[in-house]
Parts: structure tokens; C-alpha cells; sequence
């Protein structure tokens, strides 16, 4: 059982702007437990809404119900004009339980000091994982409480309260054939998107700008990942050569020298890992999550695409139901109910991505300046403990002294 | 000075009792007392260290040697060295002044076997007029000289020196690199088999030079040639820090003359070459039978101790050398990501955040060339460093294997020694008087001539013994000091980049609040 507390869940919290501040309606995950693959969420709802029937309670929740509700979200017509909030991944420990597997077989290897650093190490890995799996699910239902119409849905609340197990509600195989056919469509929505006649300039702006920034942020995303992921390496290596200068046999190499450069290993090992996982949060996963989102806006111009197409459509029927003199008062409905339908769609679509533009600023705004603090700060860190060590070699040559200093200086970081 | 109370304590610290297997960080830590030191002791002890000059300076070098002393009775705990200079914490009475004179003069008298009998060495630097080592050799310049597979690259090696060893006190000579392993073989033949640490020279690398001489002028040549001038840089120095070799006439020739003979029994693919292959398989069969029986523990112990740091050190390169890997792949996802974040800043349509977006790929850059750098540092100064120390601990190996083989030859002649007695022996016993003197006389020939061999034999093998105890000692103090001054500045390079680290990311600080 891995709990969060709450200083913990502020820290974590990198993505969401101004959610959960309104308390008719507060919803947390404050603990998840980790079985293999599965990670089953406990759901803690707080609400003064009448519309649920106690004022505070608790469901516990898998993966798969998350993407349920998500999808008949964006199945549901009413919504066509929202950005549904993106899906949360899926619980992704491959990465860890990869290294961990590997750290066994090679434990024979290594040193015992070793492969219990490596393995902190990983249990830390593993544990970062988890923790972002569970602030990605909070922030998805927390984007929904904080929605003012979808946090009406009928299905949310189902989500929220329903204290037996959803899987009956779930999709059965037909649906996720439905699914499957659905991104197929999507594929074709590209093509169409981009051929449809845009008359707003508005519409016509944010398509432009919506589908270059998506492949911008994307590749973003990927390198950033990459470049976490080499700073996990550089880490890794300073646990090696730290874990080997503990050794007894190298003592004699660097005699007291020695005693500071691997006490300035391990805190730089330390600190490094620390970036490593700090930046990760920060920067990678602003992108990553910022990328689902603008999927989740173009989503909402397809469907309006669709909804000009089918407008459109419907203005050629009439047409030719006018020709023939057949079926007019059908076909003059069904082009009114197109014409609603699309301008209902543009209505709520504009606001929607007025607002999904603020909501983005805002957060790399704050997502950039907490970046450049920590950077900053592990910097600072870095660079006061070589300092000190410097000034040790240059000055002492009282082996005790060094290693007393070192080691108060070490537990400091 | 209160040996008695400062003797138990001694013990406490753990720092003394670095017997193998004990780990040197016990946990809970060596005694309270030495966090309690703090600061304030520390000031007062570097007072006296600068106050008392050089030797002064020399001595305290000597100290984490000692501290480290592995036999015990070696380096007895009663020994006035080991008092003053192991103060403990809470005893204010660190007493700087008053030690150094008391400890100088009996260290200089000192006839006890350890492992730093320097006082032959300060004898016979006293004796040359104190003559200070102040030499300093740089290799530069390297040039491409001639064409195709006949090229090589000519370095210039400059000597700046204040010593009367050298006509000059400035000069330099062009030179290749197998001018370099000629010197080293000569060398080596010279003073391998009595004894010395020869300093291995710089590895050849047919695959390096050869991009080299077809003339790629590109960057992993220009790499490799820098890799090989420093090293060359570092292999002249170490060969000179040695006080024999220093004085060596090929050595000086080395140096100063401007015309060098071609070191031909260099070359890789030749006969010398073939040559030296067949020796080096032959004395790696002969070290698995020699059996030599140890009388003395401190090779035992050495040996034993070399072995380990072998091991270790090779490691401790393979893991270095992943750092540097890793680091240049860290520089390159940032340049990326840097191209990457600058793009998508142009995309975004809100200018502030574009603005700050444009900078964030900007830093990430600059960045990026600061971990190029860093890599750079970490390969030269960690990884090159402990390269050479892995080659180095190979040529004090081979030295001890030199004497075992002197001791077989010891033996050898010995035996044959025996042999000729006991044919003697049996000639007394011989009934044929005619040919019983000639023989006789013969043999006790052999006798007499065998028996100065044995002499000369048991003489070689304690001088050989001398020489290694001297030259270890010798070995370990510098590379004490090799450490301690490359470590100096690896950390100062860590130390830059931070700092720099710190301004790039305080510049962007700003453009990041004023995104609105």
C-alpha cells in the first residue's frame, strides 16, 4: 500500500492549474495499491451537491474503468463541442521491472554495496513511476470535477459513487471493435479536416496552429524523454564508480583524497538522480501531457468538421430534394438540425479552445519557473559541495578531519 | 605529548585499522570525537603546516602512507611520527610548532625496514648539492609529417628546467612517437631486471594512426591525436619525476639532442616485435612455475595488494569510461532537444511563452556544450589518469616477477653449487690417482667460480629487493600526489560547470515569470 500524503501530492502535482478549488465538488486519489500489473486507485469524493447521495466517499477503481468513462465522454453527442479531458496512460512499470530483472541476473556480479545502491536506486524508479501514474489519473477526474458541464454527467457520477465493480458496465468486445473502428474514422477525419472549407477565421487559425504545434510538442516530448533518460544513466554510473571506491582493495589507491572523492561521488550521484527524476516531472511530462491535450483539441475540430461536412450534405440534399420536389420538409429539417448542430459545436468549441489557450500558458508558465528554481537549486547544491571538497584536499591534510566534515556535509544533501 | 592518552584513541578511530576486509565506512562512523574537530582545529593545523615550509609540507604527504601502514610493526604506534601527526579531535592541543623538529631528525636516522626507507633516497638527493626537481616537459605542436602510409606525426618536446643536469634551461626537440617507445624499451632493458618502475609508455594503435596517416582530418582523428600528446606529455614526466631515470644518459639524450637514431625494433609487424611476443609468452609460462618460497611478508603483502588494485582499478576505468560515454550521449539528447524546444517555440502563438520557449532552447544549448565540456574533463582527467595507472600497476608487477626470476637464478646457481660438491665429494672417493688431481682440480674451478655466482646471486636478489621496497615506496607516494592534483582539477571542472549552470539558468529565470 503506498500512500501519499498531501505535501507529497502538492509537490507532485506539476499539470494541473487551478483545479479542485471549487468545494461543491473535491475529489482526490490519496492512496493506490500496486498488485503486478494492475494499479487499483482509491477514489475519494467530497461534495454539498445533492445530486449524490452522501457527502463524502470512497470507491476504489481500476485503470480500465478511467477509460471507460473517458470514452463515453467522447462518445456522448451532447459533448462534441468540449475538449474531453485526454485519457490517463496506462500504468507503464515495464521500464523498472526491465532494469530490476536485469540487476538480478548481474547481481552475481556486483558488489553487495553495489547492487543495494542499484537497487534503492530502481525501488525509487519504481516508486516515481507510480506516483505519476496516480497524479495523471487524479488530474483527468479533477479536470472533469472542474468542468462545468461535464462534471454533470450522468456516467461521472456513476463513475464516482457506483461502489461495486464497474467491469459489467465496461466495454465489452463489441465496443472495443467499435473502438477500433473509431480510430480508423479519425484517420480519414485528418484528411478531411484539412480539406473542408474553413469559413470562421478563428476555426481556421487554431486548425493551423493546433495541428503544426501537435508535431512540434511531440517531438519535443521525445527528446526530452531522451534526455531524462541519459541523465538516469550518468547517475547510474556514479553509483558504480562510488560503490567501487567503497570497496576496501582502492582505499589504498587515494588514501584520504579518496575518502572525499567518493563522498563527492555519492552526492553527486545523488543530486544527478534527483534532476533526473525532478526534471522528468517538470519538463517531460508538461509536454507529454500537453501533447494528449492538444490531441484532445483536434479531436474536438474533426468532430466539427464532420459537423460542417454533414451541414454541408444535408445543403446538397435539400437541394436536390427541391429538384425533385420529394421529401422537402425531411430534408429541410434534417439541414436545420445540421446548421444547429454545427453552430452549437462552433459556439462551445470557441470557448472551449479560448480557454484550453489560457489553461496552457499558464501552466508552462508555472511548470517553466519551477523548472529553472530546482535547476537552479541543484546547481547550487552541486557546486557548493565541490567547493567544499576542493577546499578540504587543498587544506587538510588531517585524514580525520576530512572524513568527519564529509560525512556531515554528505547527510546534509 | 600524552602518548597514553592519545594511543587508545587511536585504536577507537578505526581509521588505523585498514586491515583488509574492514570497511573503511563503518556506519555508525569512526570515533564522535573527530566531528566535534570541526573547523576551528582545522585552521590552526593549516597554520602550521604552511608555517613550517616545504619540508614540512613533504612530510605530512607522508602521512596518509603512514596511516595506511599495513603491517603493524612496521610502523609502531609508539613511533614519534605517528603521535604528532595523528592529533585527535577533542585535544585542543593539536601542537603544530614544536613537533616538526623532533620528528624530522629521527626520521632521517631511521634504520627500521618499512616500506618508505626514504632515508637512502634523502641521502643521495643531499648529496648532489640539493639540487630541487624542477623540470617541466610539455608535448605540443603535433605535425603531419610526409605522405601516405610512410607518414607519422612529429611532436615537440620542450624542457624548461632550472637543474645543472641539462646545458640549457630551455630547449626542444622534435620527436615521433616511436622515438618515444625506443626510449621506453631502452629503458626498460636498463633498469627492469634490478628493479625499477619503469613508466610504461603510451599504447600504439595501428587503427588510430592509420586514420591518421590516410589523412581524415576529422573529429575522432583530431581526437586521437590529442589523446596520444597528452599521453605522451604524461609518460615524459612520470619517466623524469623518477630520480635514476632522470639522470639516465638516453633519457637526457632523449630530451636535448635534435637528432634522434630511428627506433626500429619498435615497429609492431617486425622481427623485434615478433621477438618481444615469444619473450613475453615465455616469462608468463616461466611465472607459473617458478615457486618461489616468500620469506619476507612484505612482497607476500605487496604482491597481494597490487593484485587487488589491478582488479579494481580496471574496473574502476570501465565504469569511468561508461561516464564519459553517457555524458557525450547526455550532450547530444540536449542539443536535440534544444533544436526541438526552439522549434515549438516558434509555433506557439502566445509571445511571451514563445519568447521563453526561444530562451529554454537556448539554455538547453548552452548547456549542452557545458556537458561536452565536462565529458571532455571527466575522460581526460579521470579516465586517461587511471588508463595509466592500470599500465603502471602492470610495470610494478612485472617488477616483482623480475625478482623472482632473480631469485631463480640465485637458486639455479646454487643447486648447481650443490651439484659440483656433491661431484667433488665423489671424487674423493675415486681410486684412479692420475686423473684424481687434474679432475680435482677442475672441479674445485667450478667450485670457486660457482660460489662467487651464488654470492653475486644472493647479492643481486637483496639489492633487487632493496630497490623494489625504495622504489614502492617511492610509487605509492607519488601516485598519492598524482591523484590528489588530478582530482583537484577534475573537481574544479565540475565546480565550473555548475556555476555556470547556475547564471544560465538564473538568465531564464526571468523570461519564465513573464510569460503572462
Amino acid at each position: 500500500m503506498t500512500t501519499l500524503d498531501d505535501s507529497n501530492k502538492e509537490k507532485i502535482r506539476s499539470v494541473s492549474v487551478d483545479l479542485n478549488n471549487d468545494a461543491s465538488l473535491l475529489i482526490d486519489i490519496p492512496d493506490a495499491l500496486c498488485e503486478r500489473d494492475k494499479v487499483k486507485f482509491t477514489v475519494h469524493t467530497k461534495t454539498t451537491l445533492s445530486s449524490f447521495q452522501k457527502p463524502e466517499f470512497s470507491v476504489p477503481r481500476q485503470h480500465e474503468d478511467f477509460i471507460w468513462l473517458h470514452d463515453t465522454l467522447v462518445e456522448t453527442e451532447d459533448y462534441a463541442g468540449l475538449i474531453i479531458p485526454p485519457a490517463p496512460p496506462k500504468p507503464d512499470f515495464e521500464g523498472p521491472r526491465e532494469k530490476m530483472h536485469k540487476l538480478g541476473e548481474g547481481e552475481a556480479t556486483m558488489t553487495k554495496e553495489e547492487y543495494t545502491k542499484m537497487k534503492q536506486e530502481l525501488e525509487a524508479e519504481y516508486l516515481a513511476v507510480f506516483k505519476k501514474t496516480v497524479q495523471v489519473h487524479e488530474i483527468f477526474l479533477q479536470r472533469l470535477s472542474s468542468h462545468p458541464i461535464l462534471n454533470k454527467d450522468r456516467n461521472f457520477q456513476i463513475f464516482l459513487e457506483y461502489d461495486q465493480d464497474l467491469s459489467v458496465r465496461r466495454k465489452n468486445a463489441k465496443e472495443m471493435f467499435g473502438g477500433f473502428f473509431k480510430n480508423m474514422v479519425k484517420s480519414a477525419d485528418e484528411v478531411l479536416i484539412s480539406g473542408v472549407k474553413e469559413v470562421d477565421d478563428f476555426f481556421e487559425q487554431e486548425k493551423t496552429f493546433l495541428l503544426d504545434y501537435y508535431s512540434k510538442i511531440k517531438d519535443s516530448t521525445a527528446k526530452a524523454e531522451k534526455m531524462t533518460r541519459s541523465h538516469k544513466n550518468i547517475a547510474d554510473d556514479y553509483i558504480r564508480i562510488s560503490s567501487l571506491m567503497y570497496q576496501q582493495k582502492i582505499t589504498r589507491i587515494l588514501i584520504y583524497t579518496h575518502i572525499v572523492v567518493t563522498m563527492s561521488f555519492v552526492s553527486l550521484q545523488k543530486v544527478e538522480g534527483r534532476v533526473a527524476s525532478d526534471q522528468e516531472l517538470k519538463l517531460t511530462e508538461l509536454l507529454r501531457y500537453y501533447m494528449r491535450d492538444i490531441q484532445a483539441a483536434k479531436d474536438l475540430l474533426y468532430r466539427r468538421a464532420r459537423a460542417l461536412a454533414d451541414y454541408e450534405n444535408s445543403n446538397k440534399a435539400l437541394d436536390k430534394a427541391r429538384l425533385k420536389s420529394k421529401d422537402i420538409p425531411q430534408a429541410e429539417e434534417h439541414q436545420q438540425q445540421c446548421l444547429q448542430k454545427f453552430d452549437k459545436l462552433s459556439e462551445s468549441g470557441k470557448k472551449e479552445l479560448t480557454s484550453f489557450k489560457g489553461r496552457r500558458v499558464v501552466a508552462f508558465r508555472k511548470n517553466l519557473i519551477e523548472m529553472a528554481e530546482l535547476e537552479i537549486k541543484h546547481a547550487k547544491v552541486r557546486s557548493s559541495i565541490q567547493l567544499y571538497y576542493i577546499c578540504f584536499i587543498m587544506c587538510t591534510n588531517e585524514l580525520q578531519y576530512a572524513w568527519g566534515i564529509c560525512k556531515i556535509l554528505c547527510e546534509q544533501i | 605529548m600524552a602518548d597514553a592518552a592519545r594511543d587508545p584513541q587511536q585504536d577507537d578511530t578505526g581509521l588505523l585499522e585498514l586491515e583488509d576486509g574492514e570497511d573503511l565506512f563503518p556506519e555508525p562512523g569512526p570515533g564522535p570525537a573527530l566531528e566535534e574537530s570541526g573547523p576551528a582545529s582545522l585552521t590552526t593545523e593549516d597554520l602550521s603546516t604552511n608555517a613550517n615550509g616545504p619540508k614540512q609540507a613533504s612530510l605530512f604527504d607522508d602521512d596518509p602512507d603512514d596511516l595506511f601502514a599495513e603491517a603493524t610493526e612496521e610502523v609502531s604506534l609508539d613511533s614519534p611520527d605517528r603521535d604528532v601527526l595523528l592529533s585527535d579531535g577533542p585535544s585542543p592541543a593539536i601542537t603544530p610548532m614544536t613537533p616538526p623538529t623532533s620528528v624530522i631528525t629521527p626520521r632521517i636516522g631511521h634504520a627500521h625496514d618499512d616500506m618508505f626507507t626514504h632515508s637512502s633516497f634523502d641521502e643521495i638527493e643531499e648529496e648532489d648539492g640539493g639540487d630541487s626537481f624542477d623540470i617541466h616537459i610539455s608535448v605540443s605542436d603535433p605535425e603531419k609529417v610526409g605522405d601516405g602510409m610512410n607518414a607519422y606525426m612529429a611532436y615537440k618536446v620542450t624542457t624548461k628546467t632550472s637543474m645543472s643536469l641539462f646545458k640549457l634551461r630551455e630547449f626542444s626537440v622534435r620527436r615521433r612517437f616511436s622515438d618515444f617507445l625506443g626510449l621506453h624499451s631502452k629503458l626498460a632493458s636498463k633498469y627492469l631486471h634490478i628493479g625499477y618502475i619503469v613508466p610504461p609508455a603510451p599504447e600504439k594503435s595501428i587503427v588510430g594512426m592509420t586514420k591518421v596517416k590516410v589523412g581524415k582530418e576529422d573529429q575522432s582523428s583530431n581526437e586521437f591525436v590529442e589523446k596520444r600528446r597528452s599521453a605522451l606529455e604524461r609518460y615524459l614526466m612520470r619517466t623524469v619525476k623518477h630520480p635514476i631515470l632522470l639522470k639516465d644518459p638516453d633519457v637526457l639524450q632523449f630530451l636535448e639532442s635534435s637528432e634522434l637514431p630511428r627506433a626500429v625494433s619498435t615497429q609492431a609487424l617486425s622481427s623485434a616485435g615478433l621477438l618481444r611476443m615469444v619473450n613475453k609468452a615465455a616469462d608468463a609460462v616461466n611465472k607459473m612455475t617458478i615457486k618461489m618460497n616468500e620469506s619476507d611478508a612484505w612482497f607476500e603483502e605487496k604482491q597481494q595488494h597490487f593484485e587487488n588494485l589491478d582488479v579494481q582499478l580496471r574496473k574502476l576505468h570501465a565504469s569511468v569510461e561508461s561516464l564519459v560515454l553517457h555524458r557525450k550521449e547526455l550532450s547530444m539528447n540536449m542539443a536535440s532537444f534544444a533544436k526541438s524546444a526552439a522549434m515549438l517555440g516558434n509555433s506557439e502563438d502566445h509571445t511571451a511563452l514563445s519568447r521563453a520557449l526561444s530562451q529554454l532552447a537556448e539554455v538547453e544549448e548552452k548547456i549542452d556544450q557545458l556537458q561536452q565540456d565536462q565529458a571532455n574533463a571527466d575522460f581526460y582527467f579521470l579516465s586517461e589518469l587511471l588508463g595509466d595507472y592500470v599500465r603502471l600497476i602492470t610495470a610494478v608487477k612485472g617488477v616483482f616477477d623480475q625478482r623472482m626470476k632473480t631469485w631463480q637464478k640465485w637458486q639455479d646457481s646454487q643447486m648447481m653449487l650443490q651439484k659440483k660438491r656433491e661431484a667433488e665429494a665423489k671424487l674423493q672417493f675415486n681410486n684412479k690417482p692420475d686423473k684424481l688431481q687434474q679432475a680435482k682440480d677442475e672441479i674445485k674451478e667450478e667450485i670457486e667460480e660457482l660460489e662467487m655466482k651464488v654470492q653475486q646471486g644472493e647479492r643481486d636478489f637483496e639489492q633487487i629487493s632493496k630497490t623494489i621496497r625504495k622504489e614502492v615506496g617511492r610509487f605509492e607516494k607519488e601516485r598519492v600526489k598524482d591523484f590528489k592534483s588530478t582530482v583537484i582539477q577534475y573537481l574544479e571542472t565540475l565546480l565550473q560547470t555548475q556555476q555556470q549552470m547556475i547564471k544560465y539558468w538564473e538568465a531564464f529565470l526571468p523570461e519564465a515569470k513573464a510569460i503572462s
